[in-house]
């Protein structure tokens, strides 16, 4: 028996991430049942955002330009630079509004089991534009090198630090530690470690 | 149902499908073995599966050449104190690729365990880069040798003498003494003091951290790296980990820089 739309649809939405072929069903369902509040409206803006969202040229944001909002932003700090593996996590630096400077999104980080290598993150574009970074009289620029506290996120914070050696460049890691809120009790040895390591005076 | 408890050490973690992972472990008992985590994506878990990190591992299949599933629970993270050493860190991620490619399959390799798990050890408490760098390439030979690709390093392959071995043959493996290179020095590998066959067999004290030069040590890795990959990776039609080739371009860097 042929594939009707709407089986065609399920099966679709059942590649989803978080929703398997039961979950995709119901959707599609609800969907359905809520044509012209939900269905059209969500075809609409999904057809939109296919064609006009782009990757930003300068940094890797996701943006109707192609130059991103905050690569565009006169207002913002051009002499910082923040490192980041993910759109996810540029959001999430945005979202928590401690950061003015620029960013720029990787993509990923080294990993050898993933066969992904410098060329494929394109560190060699991330060293081009750290030297364009804006000087200012009060203090040299910086590059913030936000990856995950993981052994590829630190290994690729390594690399690009490394690379970005040559420069007359502050180079500059997030802290690892103790989570807000967290009980030493229950951390791990390691974390426990790098707390202790980083402490600082009082 | 066969199922095992057993202590590992994780090699390397691949996601699988959309919250589940591929974890590879070097058991104490059972060598390498490979099974299906799930929640690989859990906020409260992924730490767990970081390369290096030893764990207690319970497996389950439903027959015993299945991939089955693992329940890990942490027990130590020593990738986490690495973080912030580029060179330990390489070190560590070299360990787990070199081990994660190289072993069998579930064929227990108790000495590699016992050495991996010291090897892993002296990494953290080392103070100095130089004591654990020597340790780390002596465990390389170590683990060449275990798997039948050892380097004859006790006398010299052409006139039998046993003092004075300053090369290796990078076919053979093994080693020449210094006047018998014939004219190939040049195309020979060098062989570190402490790689040859009377301070292999030192006992721990008598290795004094052996006064390691800096250029013996990347000698030494160029000289492992070698032969791991000549008759370990290549047989797999594979190159050095990304991870090994970056320790020794850490190495090469530091020592040349200083």
């Amino acid at each position: 028996m042929p594939e009707t739309p709407l089986d065609q649809l399920i099966k679709r939405l059942s590649r989803l991430p978080g929703l398997g072929p039961r979950s995709a069903q119901r959707t599609a369902l609800f969907l359905l049942k809520n044509r012209d509040q939900m269905m059209l409206p969500l075809a609409e803006e999904m057809d939109h955002v296919a064609r006009h969202v782009r990757t930003c040229v300068e940094c890797g944001n996701l943006d109707l330009q192609d130059k991103c909002s905050i690569c565009l932003d006169g207002r913002r700090d051009h002499s910082r630079l923040c490192v980041v593996e993910d759109v996810s996590d540029l959001w999430a630096i945005e979202r928590a509004g401690i950061f003015s400077g620029l960013y720029h999104v990787l993509g990923g980080t080294l990993s050898a089991l993933d066969g992904r290598g410098p060329a494929e993150l394109g560190i060699d574009r991330l060293v081009a534009r750290a030297h364009t970074l804006q000087t200012l009289p009060e203090r040299q620029p910086e590059v913030i090198l936000a990856t995950s506290a993981t052994v590829d996120g630190q290994t690729t914070a390594h690399y690009i630090a490394e690379r970005l050696e040559v420069a007359s460049l502050k180079i500059t890691r997030l802290a690892h530690g103790v989570p807000v809120g967290g009980e030493l009790n229950y951390l791990d040895d390691g974390t426990l470690a790098q707390a202790m390591k980083a402490r600082t005076s009082l | 149902m066969p199922e095992w408890s057993d202590t590992g050490i994780i090699l390397s973690a691949r996601a699988y499908g959309e919250n589940k992972g591929v974890i590879n472990l070097l058991t104490s008992e059972r060598g390498r073995h490979a099974g299906l985590v799930h929640g690989f994506d859990s906020r409260t878990k992924k730490g767990i599966y970081e390369p290096g990190n030893t764990v207690a591992a319970e497996w389950r299949a439903r027959l015993s050449e299945q991939l089955g599933s693992f329940q890990l629970e942490l027990i130590k993270n020593p990738s986490a104190v690495f973080l912030d050493t580029p060179i330990r860190l390489a070190g560590l991620s070299s360990i787990c690729a070199i081990l994660d490619v190289g072993l069998p399959e579930r064929e227990p390799v108790a000495s590699v365990w016992e050495s991996t798990i010291a090897l892993i050890e002296i990494i953290n408490l080392a103070e100095e880069e130089e004591s654990w760098l020597g340790f780390y390439i002596r465990w390389e030979a170590e683990l060449l040798r275990r798997l039948g690709f050892g380097l004859g390093l006790e006398k010299c392959a052409v006139s039998g003498l046993a003092d004075n071995l300053i090369y290796v043959s990078p076919k053979s493996g093994n080693a020449i003494h210094r006047d018998h290179a014939g004219g190939y020095e040049d195309r020979m590998l060098r062989l570190p003091a402490f790689l040859r066959s009377d301070a292999l067999g030192a006992s721990n004290d008598g290795v004094d951290v052996m006064k390691i030069s800096d250029n013996a040590l990347e000698d030494g890795l160029q000289l492992t790296g070698h032969f791991l990959k000549r008759r370990l990776f290549e047989l797999v039609n594979k190159d050095l980990p990304q991870p090994r080739l970056r320790l020794a371009h850490l190495v090469a860097k530091r020592y040349n820089n200083s």
